[in-house]
Order: structure tokens, then C-alpha cells, then sequence
């Protein structure tokens, strides 16, 4: 029964390709071919994968801006997602070291340091505290690193996909320091992963009880490998780098570290020579996920501008979108769920006339932050600072409906 | 399931003292409490503060206590200001650059000057300022243990964490030398890559100072139109990668 039905599936299969090809732009009136065959099964995929004709829709990178693959970033194809969770095969990818395959029946975390009990856990300890999930956005602040100078890549993807959001599992990081006892005089953690960077991160004990999390789950299944399976910290609103992935170690101390990862890099160069440090907080920001260079207007006409806004100070309070350059601007409609260091969608509904715009959106956050302009933050900071640019983005209209990015003066 | 059945179990034992508060307040209480009898050990035995935690498991239960074999193999880390964490050993200029040339030159340069965009580990000095800095160890990076720390816990690249704490020592001397940092002669060890002043040393804010910028969210008229001019564009620009299709491979032009 078994090898029949395998067989019809398959003559099915190879019918309805041919049937399509012929049958271009016959329905309506005619029913396309898959309305008049028989589908694949249940299980037919065991875990399921997007449709055939989705297949651009992938992580991208940059080949000309790393060595290799292996200490590098992909980014998220943010002009073609919807909502403000990224699937879990679209998250985008920073390796320091490449993507480890980490046997969870052999990771383990050991909590040390400046505590009463040091601890070693096992997976299967950790999933047996009490688990919360959240929801909350991941930006590796060097997204947009690329436009502190001027416009240089034409796409949403490259210029603001080192960011993605999900909703994530785990316990929270102060239910286990609560259990190792934290020591008066601890006053930091490192955090190390088990990859081959041992990628490790000091964090202020403040933040390390107030929100962090210690996860296994995204979107409802274990974390990818990619994401730091089987175990990541997670800490909100901060830059990507902190959520140290394949959390491996957690060590009090009564100072910081000065690991490599926040003096040499993660660290923001100023124009008299000096540097930023310790600078985890991605500010508010947003951008216009549609239009945009992927995502060009076809013909004058009714449209809805449509973007993505976070800050890592909290909730998003308003966002306002100019088709102008910025002279003048009109509050957009933010989209439930407004969730706390998680993205939030807006739309703004939009008549264009055909003729040449410059589209920006510009966000507010519940602290009254104000996104700032290019301009404003070179002015600050000028353009060797690298990480933490979060400028308005500027899509130039073309009569044609073609978007560039572009900055204005 | 079996994590399940704990949970319900913990919910019913915590309700069953506390009624009316929630899971963390009863155990921030219980906390107190143990502190309480903890002190009050203390003050009739006489015990260390230490030894009467360290006998006491937490309030879950879960795991087990590492050995000091098991912490010794994983605490790696060394502070980059003090040094603390530093292992005995030692290694000097000459030795780091037999290793050096072994194990680092194919990336790094014979001289750390970098081959093709791997990092270059020398030079740079005085150019913080100007408009392409250069970024180096010697130019930038505030703390020399932070140096042996880092070649120790993540190089080389495709076998990191495997070479001895006197290669990395050694390592660490050649670069420093490299960077005109210390003299040839210079050996380092625990004791003497604190000592090490590092150029960039106090140029770095460890405050944040953001929010930095002060946008104001005017809403009509905020500019007048006939400024608002293109600065740069993307356009025509050949440096994106292709967005549809396969991965791009597009290198330098």
C-alpha cells in the first residue's frame, strides 16, 4: 500500500509541474492544475520548509566585508518579512567563530565566581526551573555600520538586517544567580560561550537580575545552532553580542573584564581619538520596510508604507513618517502587540502621485528618545565609530517607482 | 513531563507557605531566612560565613557542585586591567616569533602587518584621529592581558584554545615587541603584562555618555525644502551584493 501510494504521489507530482507550465495565466477561468490533483500527505515533509517559489527569500551576506564566512555576519531579508517575529531560518547569523555543533547531552553551564554555591548544570537541570517566555529583538550593533560615511549598499537587507525578533524561552538568569548565592561583592558577570571564540562579555549585575534570560527555546522549538543551540543568554534591549550564544560559563566578579570583545572591538572610536566603552544600549530606531530598494512602487496609486521600529529603552511611543526628506511629517499607526524591546510595526497609508519622494520614518520611544538624523549623529560622533549608528534611513522615490538609499545633506 | 510534575509541586509547596505572594517574593523570603540562620550559626559556632553557605544546596536543588578539577578546565579568563586569572608561565620575543611564524603568519603577517583582510596585529600608532584610523593592537587596544586572554581563549583561528600557556605568553611578548611596546629582551608572565602601559591606554570612556544626540520631533515646516539636497547615494555605487537568486559572491572591486 505504502510503495503504491508513493508512486501515485509522485506521478502526481511530475503531472502538476508539466500541467503548470502549460497552463500560465489560464485561471481564472480554467482551475490551476493543483486545483484539480491531488496534494502530497501528511509527513510528506516531516519538518516543514517555506514554498518553491520562496527560495530567494534567504540570509545574505556580504562577501568583500569579512575574511571568510567564519567570522562574519549574515543578515535577515527583512523586505520580504511580515509581523515582528523572524522565522527561525531567517534569524540572522554573527559568528566569531563559526557555527558550532554543541551535543546537548554534553553542554553544560557552570555558574562560579563570586557566589555562595558554584553550580554545574545540564540541559536537563536547566529546563527544570521555572521557565518564562519573552519576546524581544536581537540588533548587532554594527547594523548600518556600513552608511556612517555615506550611502553605500542599496538595500534594506544589507543596511538594517543585523537585526532580528523572537519570542524566546528559558529561565530567567536571576532565578539561577538566586540559586548560586551571589556574593555581596560581585559587581559583574562574564558570560562565555562554548564556541571556538569562547566569545565571553562582562555585564554589569544590575542588568544580569533585572532582565536577562538564559534560553533554549525560539519560537516555540529548540534554538537553531545558529542562534547558540542548546543554550544562549539573552539580554534585552542590549547589543547582540552580549547574548553570548552556547552559553557555556557564567563567573562573578567584583570588576569588568575588558575581554577583547569590549576594548578592541564593541568599543566606539570618537574624531578626537578617544573611544566609547561599555556602550550595550541600542537606542530607538526604524525603518521603512516597504518601499525600499527591494521593494520598488509599481505605478502611482493608493499604497501602505509599511516599517519596522525598537529601542532598547523599552516600548516604542509613536512613530512619524515624512515623504519629503523630513520637512514635514505624519504620525503613522503602530500595530499591537507594543511590546517592551521587541520590534513593533507601523503603517502609514500613502497616495503617491508618481512624482519623486524621499521617504523616512522616525521614531519616538517611550523615554521621549528621538530618532536622529545622519547628520546629527556624525556631528557627535563622526564616521569611524563603527557600531551603534542609528540614523533615520532615507529611500529616494524615483518617477520610475525605483527606491535608492540615500542620505541627505 | 517530569519538569512539569517538579513545577506544579514547587507552585503547591511555595503556596502552601506564602499564600497570596508570588514565586519570587517567597523566594527572595526564604532567602532572608536562610541569611538569618546562617548569622545565627555563625554567632554560636563560630563558623566562616563560607563554609556555612557552601554546605547549604539552593533552593531548587537542581545540579551538582563542580570540582576544582572541573572549574579549573573551563576558568580560562583573564582580566584585562589587573591581570587577574593570569597562570604561571612564561614566554619571551624570541619564542613568540618561532610561534608566531608557525601558527599566526599566515593570516597575521610575519610582521602582524595582516594578509588579505585578516587583521593587522601591528602599527597604526598615532592615527586614532585621522580620517581611516588603523586599529591595532598597538595603536588601540587599552590592556596587554586582555592580549594573552584573547590568543589563549580563541586562536589560532582553526584550532583555538590548544596551545600552551607559555606559546601564548610567548605570542603575547612578540606581538607587544611588534608594536614597539616592550624591548627585546622583555619575558611575559602573570607579574609582568599588568605592568605593560599601553599606548591607548586612557583614551578610553567607560560611561556611556548616549543619549548624545537631541532630536526634536517637529512636525510640519521643520526645514526649509529648498535644503534638503542628496549627499550621497547608493546608486550606481557597484558595492551591494545581488538580493534575489543565489548567494553573491562578490569580492573587492
Amino acid at each position: 500500500m505504502l510503495g503504491f501510494g508513493a508512486a501515485v504521489t509522485g506521478a502526481l507530482a511530475l503531472g502538476r509541474n508539466a500541467a503548470l507550465a502549460q497552463s500560465k495565466g489560464a485561471s481564472p477561468p480554467a482551475d490551476a492544475p493543483w486545483s484539480q490533483s491531488l496534494g502530497a500527505g501528511v509527513v510528506d515533509r516531516p519538518y516543514g520548509n517555506p514554498a518553491e517559489f520562496e527560495a530567494g527569500v534567504i540570509r545574505r551576506n556580504v562577501p568583500w566585508l569579512t575574511a571568510g564566512t567564519e567570522s562574519s555576519i549574515s543578515f535577515s531579508p527583512l523586505q520580504h518579512l511580515n509581523g515582528i517575529i523572524t522565522p527561525n531560518g531567517l534569524f540572522f547569523e554573527r559568528y566569531h567563530a563559526g557555527r558550532p555543533d554543541v551535543d546537548p547531552k554534553l553542554h553544560k553551564l557552570m555558574i562560579h565566581g563570586l557566589v555562595e554555591r558554584p553550580l554545574l548544570l545540564t540541559m536537563e537541570d536547566i529546563v527544570r526551573f521555572p521557565s518564562v517566555s519573552r519576546i524581544h529583538f536581537i540588533e548587532c550593533p554594527a547594523n548600518g555600520g556600513m552608511e556612517w560615511r555615506a550611502a553605500q549598499l542599496n538595500s534594506l537587507q544589507f543596511n538594517h538586517g543585523m537585526l532580528s525578533c523572537a519570542e524566546w524561552t528559558g529561565v530567567k538568569l536571576s532565578t539561577l544567580l538566586e540559586e548560586v548565592g551571589v556574593k555581596k561583592e560581585a559587581k559583574w558577570a562574564m558570560v562565555e560561550g562554548a564556541d571556538g571564540a569562547h566569545m565571553n562579555r562582562s555585564l554589569p549585575l544590575e542588568k544580569c537580575l533585572d532582565d536577562c534570560l538564559v534560553v533554549y527555546a525560539q519560537n516555540g522549538e529548540a534554538l537553531r545552532p545558529e542562534q547558540g543551540y542548546p543554550l544562549r543568554l539573552l539580554v534585552p534591549g542590549w547589543e547582540g553580542n552580549v547574548s553570548i550564544k552556547w552559553l557555556r560559563r557564567i563567573k562573578l566578579g567584583d570588576k569588568p573584564w575588558h575581554s577583547r570583545e569590549e576594548t578592541s572591538k564593541y568599543t566606539d572610536l570618537m574624531p578626537d581619538g578617544t573611544s566609547r566603552g561599555f556602550t550595550w544600549l541600542i537606542d530607538a530606531k526604524s525603518v521603512i520596510t516597504f518601499p525600499c530598494p527591494e521593494k520598488p512602487l509599481h505605478g502611482p496609486g493608493l499604497y501602505e508604507i509599511r516599517g519596522l521600529a525598537w529601542t532598547g529603552h523599552g516600548k516604542v511611543k509613536r512613530v512619524d513618517v515624512s515623504v519629503d526628506g523630513g520637512v514635514n511629517w505624519q504620525t503613522a499607526q503602530l500595530h499591537e502587540p507594543i511590546l517592551s524591546k521587541a520590534l513593533t510595526r507601523f503603517s502609514l497609508p500613502w497616495r503617491w502621485d508618481g512624482k519623486p519622494a524621499l521617504l523616512e520614518s522616525r521614531v519616538i520611544d517611550e523615554t521621549g528618545y528621538v530618532q536622529p538624523t545622519i547628520v546629527q549623529l556624525r556631528a557627535k560622533r563622526g564616521t569611524n565609530s563603527v557600531y551603534h549608528n542609528n540614523a533615520i534611513q532615507t529611500w529616494q522615490v524615483k518617477a520610475d517607482g525605483s527606491v535608492f538609499d540615500v542620505q541627505l545633506s | 513531563m517530569s519538569s512539569f510534575r517538579e513545577m506544579s509541586s514547587l507552585r503547591r509547596s511555595i503556596g502552601s507557605v506564602m499564600a497570596g505572594a508570588s514565586p519570587a517574593m517567597a523566594r527572595n523570603e526564604r532567602s532572608v531566612s536562610r541569611l538569618k540562620m546562617a548569622a545565627v550559626a555563625i554567632v554560636l559556632s563560630g563558623l566562616s560565613v563560607t563554609t556555612a553557605f557552601a554546605a547549604e544546596p539552593g533552593h531548587f536543588g537542581y545540579g551538582t557542585v563542580p570540582t576544582a578539577e572541573q572549574i579549573a578546565g573551563w576558568d580560562i579568563d583573564a582580566r584585562g586591567e589587573d591581570g587577574a586569572g593570569l597562570p604561571p608561565g612564561k614566554g619571551d620575543v624570541a619564542a613568540g616569533e618561532k610561534v608566531f611564524a608557525q601558527q599566526c603568519a599566515v593570516c597575521h603577517g610575519t610582521f602582524g602587518e595582516g594578509e588579505g583582510r585578516f587583521p593587522k596585529l601591528a602599527g597604526g600608532q598615532g592615527t586614532l584621529k585621522d580620517d581611516r584610523p588603523e586599529l591595532t593592537i598597538g595603536s588601540y587596544w587599552p590592556f596587554a592581558p586582555t592580549l594573552w586572554d584573547y590568543i589563549n581563549r580563541a586562536m589560532p583561528m582553526p584550532t583555538p584554545h590548544t596551545l600552551s600557556a607559555d606559546d601564548v605568553y610567548a605570542l603575547t611578548a612578540y606581538i607587544l615587541n611588534l608594536n614597539n611596546i616592550v624591548p627585546n629582551e622583555f619575558v611575559a608572565d602573570r607579574d609582568s603584562l599588568p605592568k605593560v602601559r599601553m599606548p591607548n591606554r586612557d583614551n578610553f570612556i567607560w560611561t556611556d555618555p548616549r543619549p548624545d544626540t537631541a532630536a526634536q520631533p517637529c512636525m510640519s515646516a521643520c526645514r526649509d525644502p529648498a535644503t534638503v539636497t542628496i549627499s550621497s547615494t547608493a546608486e550606481g555605487r557597484d558595492l551591494t551584493p545581488r538580493t534575489t537568486g543565489p548567494l553573491d559572491a562578490m569580492q573587492p572591486k
